[in-house]
């Protein structure tokens, strides 16, 4: 894209001098790199597992996690981490199932795992209370701080109607593949929050989005980069009182999960096992217009497994 | 012979007290500031007579402790315990280093009665009026806790978020960056002028605050009247060779008469260590002087009498008004009437009446809702502090204030009780709302609220969700005002219940899943 960042810069900066001997060594990654002639479903949804068996399975089911993260790849992990609550209340994507992503990349070969989210209590509580800082650091993956002003940079959004520009955070302008995963709960104003809502957290003004006809604004910021992959997370699911829930009793335990590299077909799935009419999932509609991808289901390949 | 030695045990322990305040202040991560808050500030002076007089108990015993020992030595407090005395010491060492000459060089001065008595006296008609407030401005551990929060956290802040910078540019996360507190004007600068003052009477003559400005070290001179041992002069030993009296901070040795006015003595042993023949010695006084003792549990006795007739001085206090935002530039803006108290503090009144502003709970307050006021609470309670909804919400699952609080203007509370003290009321401003001025969906509000105090509801005007309000639930925590979208002015915002109440539990009604595990999928 356009410009060297901010970090890429200080950094070239400063390791220039011993990297000039290396300048003009073959890059021998291309040469092992194998492509996937492999048949894989577009979407996979798996269910009565827990939460990281299910994706081991539904990752094979879309080709594989390799079909995703090259050798050495710069990887970003986008769970939803907003509220200060345990893994219990569903607020946040289940720890088990970040950590297990976080663990298929390292196998694939990934150079560095990053994990954050802009959240909407104060973070340092949430990361460590959603379990997700542990789940992080267990395996070896980076969780990094994404509530200062300073990672995030003013980036154009082209399709957009009414978000034509926004501030996004450095990792995911840097990263080779940016792996979205949301949990599936109940949403005040925008009915779900899946998929592409969970995209607000690697902005920095969310009060704009929300001045400025939310959905549309989900719909618009989807276009600037649809996320690699798409994984989301329905195994505790909040039906009510969402996105932060008020107790455990906001919980139904549906033991789901659902996986696409079509963020929008990903949505529509999971607003499905919700048991919500699309209509009210306005966003969904207007991606689907802006041809971020389908809602008809009956287009895609799917994989169902019952474990 | 112990006497040499008492200044380095004097030194260490001040040093051990010390770094263990500041650090508690300075805790930007609040990693430890609940572990040991209370038994540390239970050491202070005032903090803990405010505590124990609410409620008695062992651990608001600070202050008694203090009193024995004073009756015994002398006010230990001074240079052992009280933050900003050894920050005095610390401004007299940099000064020493600086210095042509290496050694203090103080004469003995009359005591400063005129101002001693002056300021208890102000002291106590305030109590008596009802008001903490000159405990409030002149308290050396809340001055202390003042100048360390409002001049040193913010550049360890900046320190720790350039080191973060730097870090990262390596690809290392592991140190966390800090969020800085909004600028508080007028905290900042009495705190800087109360800084200016202790470095210049400290530079040009010692403890001269301390005997004449410090409501607690007055208190303990009185007390020290009594003592049981003094530091005497030994008239066979003495040889009258003046050291002592050079190196006084007090400025209470008259070695020329052979006299020492131990009123004033802050404990610092400076004089044993300076004495080349032990000529000064702890002795029992060898008459009692008797004086007026009715003065001695004057802060004590008042504070009961000040939390009754607080209540008469309630009307006096200023009706300062918070300016709310409102989204639409040509309304009228609507006025947050109180300024809302945490959690904890049972009511502005309580909270004016117990709290010295020393920024305990500002500094840990890990959503930094909790800032110093400057009017809001009247004259009578400036810099203490409030719930700035602007700069941050109250984390629902949070009690950190409580829990470090040390005088219980804030008390402790179980996060349970917590969930339920309703310290405000929440109060919707339709005409400013998004969902009726742009006819499109938010719910920014209804998101944040804990207890669901603001939900979104189809509102059949607008054909929209739009944001409905039980205000019952509503425990006050301003999440839904902090995040409003909406400008210039906000269209959410908590008006302050002056004295909590109990908030309705939020309803638990167990969630069904949309479908069971064994059926097939719904696509």
């Amino acid at each position: 894209m356009n410009t060297m960042k901010r970090r890429e810069f200080i950094k070239s900066g400063l390791v220039a001098s011993a990297a000039i001997p290396f300048i003009g060594f073959p890059n021998l990654s291309v040469l092992t790199k194998k492509s996937h002639e492999k048949k894989f479903y577009d979407l996979a949804a798996i269910k009565g597992g827990e939460p990281d068996l299910m994706f081991d399975r539904a990752i094979e089911a879309v080709g594989g996690i390799k079909r995703f993260v090259k050798k050495n790849a710069k990887v970003v992990i986008k769970p939803n981490i907003g509220w200060d609550a345990a893994p219990s209340r569903a607020a946040n994507t289940n720890p088990a199932l970040v950590k297990r992503i976080v663990e298929h990349c390292y196998q694939a070969g990934a150079g560095d795992v990053y994990v954050f989210d802009h959240t909407c209590d104060d973070w340092r509580r949430c990361y460590t209370n959603s379990g997700i800082e542990k789940a992080v650091k267990d395996s070896n993956a980076k969780l990094v701080p994404g509530n200062q002003e300073r990672y995030y940079q003013e980036v154009k959004v082209p399709k957009g109607s009414r978000l034509k520009d926004a501030k996004v955070h450095e990792l995911i302008l840097e990263c080779d593949t940016f792996i979205n995963v949301p949990v599936l709960k109940h949403h005040g104003s925008a009915s779900l929050t899946i998929g592409m809502k969970n995209l607000m957290g690697i902005v920095w003004d969310r009060r704009y989005w929300h001045r400025n006809d939310l959905h549309q604004c989900i719909a618009d910021f989807t276009s600037f980069r649809i996320p690699d992959l798409t994984v989301v997370d329905a195994y505790n699911v909040m039906m009510k009182n969402g996105p932060k829930g008020t107790s455990e009793a906001d919980v139904a335990v549906m033991k789901s999960q659902i996986i696409s590299t079509d963020i929008v077909a990903a949505d529509t799935a999971a607003a499905k096992l919700f048991g919500i009419d699309l209509n009210e999932v306005k966003y969904i509609g207007i991606a689907e217009s802006m041809k971020l991808g389908t809602s008809d289901l009956s287009k895609l390949s799917i994989s169902r497994i019952k474990v | 012979m112990i006497y040499p030695k008492l200044k380095r045990i004097r030194v260490l322990t001040a040093l051990f007290f010390f770094i263990l305040l500041s650090a508690l202040f300075l805790d930007i991560h609040g990693i430890f500031n609940t572990q040991y808050s209370d038994y540390v500030l239970s050491l202070q002076f005032i903090p803990s007579i405010i505590n124990f007089v609410s409620i008695p108990s062992i651990l608001a015993a600070g202050f008694i402790v203090i009193l024995i020992l004073t009756v015994f030595y002398g006010r230990v407090y001074c240079s052992f315990l009280c933050p900003l005395g050894i920050l005095m010491d610390s401004i007299l060492f940099i000064k020493r280093k600086f210095a042509k000459k290496k050694r203090d060089i103080f004469d003995y001065q009359k005591p400063q009665n005129i101002w001693r008595y002056s300021v208890l006296a102000i002291t106590v008609i305030s109590l008596f009026a009802g008001s903490l407030i000159v405990i409030l401005l002149l308290d050396p551990y809340s001055n202390f806790g003042r100048i360390i929060t409002q001049i040193f956290r913010p550049p360890l802040e900046f320190a720790n978020n350039i080191l973060v910078y730097v870090l990262e540019i390596f690809d290392y996360y592991e140190i966390k960056p800090v969020d800085y507190s909004l600028w508080q004007p007028f905290a900042f600068s009495f705190s800087v002028m109360i800084l200016a003052i202790v470095v210049f009477l400290t530079i040009i003559s010692g403890r001269l605050f301390c005997n004449t400005l410090c409501p607690v070290g007055i208190t303990l001179g009185l007390f020290s009247k009594f003592s049981l041992f003094k530091i005497n002069v030994d008239e066979l030993t003495c040889t009258g060779c003046g050291l002592c009296e050079k190196v006084c901070k007090a400025q209470c040795i008259d070695s020329s008469e052979k006299q020492i006015d131990f009123d004033r003595c802050v404990a610092c042993y400076n004089c044993f260590d300076s004495c080349p023949t032990i000529g000064l010695v702890f002795r029992t006084a060898k008459k009692q002087i008797k004086s007026p003792i009715e003065i001695v549990d004057i802060p004590k006795r008042n504070f009961i009498i000040a939390l009754g007739a607080f209540f008469l001085s309630n009307s006096l206090i200023v009706k300062a008004q918070e300016k709310i935002n409102v989204y639409v530039k040509n309304k009228i803006p609507v006025y947050r009437v109180k300024p809302i108290s945490p959690p904890g503090s049972i009511s502005i009144a309580n909270m004016i009446e117990k709290c010295t502003a020393c920024q305990m709970c500002v500094s840990a307050c890990p959503t930094k809702v909790l800032q110093p006021s400057f009017l809001d609470y009247g004259l009578t309670g400036m810099m203490v502090p409030k719930m700035d909804n602007v700069s941050g919400f109250c984390n629902y699952d949070c009690t950190i204030c409580g829990e470090v609080c040390p005088t219980d203007a804030i008390l402790p509370t179980k996060i349970e009780e917590k969930k339920l003290i309703q310290i405000g009321k929440v109060i919707l401003i339709k005409d400013n709302c998004v969902v009726y001025t742009q006819k499109t969906d938010c719910g920014a509000c209804a998101e944040h609220c804990p207890t669901k105090s603001v939900r979104m509801e189809i509102d059949d005007d607008v054909k929209l969700r739009a944001p409905f309000i039980t205000q019952e639930l509503c425990i006050g925590c301003g999440a839904c005002e902090y995040i409003c979208p909406t400008i210039p002015y906000k269209s959410i915002y908590v008006e302050s219940n002056q004295i909590h109440l109990a908030a309705k539990p939020p309803e638990k009604i167990e969630a069904k899943p949309s479908f069971e595990v064994e059926d097939d999928f719904p696509f």
